[in-house]
């Protein structure tokens, strides 16, 4: 999986490193803004509320 | 014959060391998705556990700045205090009181001075995460008494992450001052007692705490929140009374200023 997404990356080692870097932020990124408030109120701790909120 | 049995073994070896490959293959993309799962599960955990305190504190520290109320005097215990501070007049009659707003809007900010003497955060209609508990922090149970009302003003707060405004609930202590500001008014409440219950226990937030159904006569306030931290097993709850009630413009509580 990885080895193929290094195989299939271009440039030198280093842009290729430099390149999944950013992309690794970005995907960290997305899972910040979007992903984990989306699955966060699923997650069964948490809950503050008395009467099954 | 004799040129033909190399080439069976030698399909038979390739077709096995290729059965071998592909096995070893799959083992390893199973391998990099499991690590990648665990990266993203390290993720999650830091996000709920950092992130939302980060977003959730400058967040709500913004929606106090929005409401534009006059700021707390923060008092050095070396200045002198103020004149004002001593003219306070506290009010034990029956305080004016505010219509129930819309869904999600803030209409007043708790200050307990057991958390801090800057401590200061919103309080909204409605106790749903998505909307209220999680963006804006501390929520107020829609139908339950409004600050100042005859019954229980019930309200609800993170204890940990999203800003974590009821993190320190359990150092509250009977007697300690729970000030509730609203554009016009200071309410201080006192706490009267604690009790952890199932989060299905309902009558903690009935207008008479605890006896759901009687009419109440008492103005009174109630906190709940998670317990243990970081559970949703049990609920810990913390009630208050009514001390008094000072409009606004007569300065502020002695409570929050560091007078008492």
């Amino acid at each position: 999986m990885y080895g193929w997404l290094w195989r299939h990356l271009p440039g030198s080692a280093w842009l290729r490193v430099g390149l999944l870097t950013i992309a690794a932020a970005a995907l960290l990124g997305a899972c910040f803004l979007w992903v984990f408030p989306a699955i966060a109120p699923l997650m069964p701790f948490n809950n503050t509320t008395v009467g099954g909120q | 014959m004799t040129a033909q049995a190399p080439t069976t073994h030698g399909r038979r070896a390739s077709a096995g060391s290729g059965g071998r490959r592909i096995g070893l293959h799959v083992t390893g993309v199973v391998g990099e998705l499991m690590v990648t799962l665990g990266a993203f599960l390290l993720a999650f955990v830091a996000w709920q556990l950092w992130w939302t305190d980060v977003v959730g504190d400058r967040a709500q520290a913004a929606i106090v700045e929005r409401l534009d109320w006059v700021p707390v005097p923060r008092i050095d215990a070396a200045a002198p205090p103020p004149v004002a501070a001593a003219a306070v007049v506290p009010h034990r009659d029956a305080p004016p009181a505010i219509a129930e707003p819309a869904h999600a809007v803030t209409f007043a900010t708790l200050l307990v001075p057991r958390w801090g003497a800057d401590y200061e955060r919103p309080v909204s209609q409605g106790v749903d995460r998505v909307d209220v508990l999680d963006p804006l922090g501390i929520g107020h149970y829609p139908g339950t008494a409004m600050p100042g009302d005859v019954g229980n003003f019930a309200i609800s707060g993170h204890r940990t992450t999203y800003g974590k405004p009821f993190n320190r609930i359990a150092e509250l202590a009977d007697g300690d001052p729970i000030v509730v500001r609203t554009a016009d008014t200071w309410y201080v409440y006192r706490v009267t007692g604690t009790e952890i219950v199932k989060p299905a226990d309902i009558a903690v937030i009935a207008p008479v705490p605890g006896q759901p159904g009687t009419a109440p006569t008492e103005r009174l306030i109630t906190l709940t929140t998670c317990n243990p931290m970081y559970s949703a097993r049990e609920r810990f709850v913390v009630h208050g009374a009514l001390d008094y009630w000072i409009p606004t413009t007569a300065g502020f509580p002695p409570e929050i200023t560091g007078g008492t």
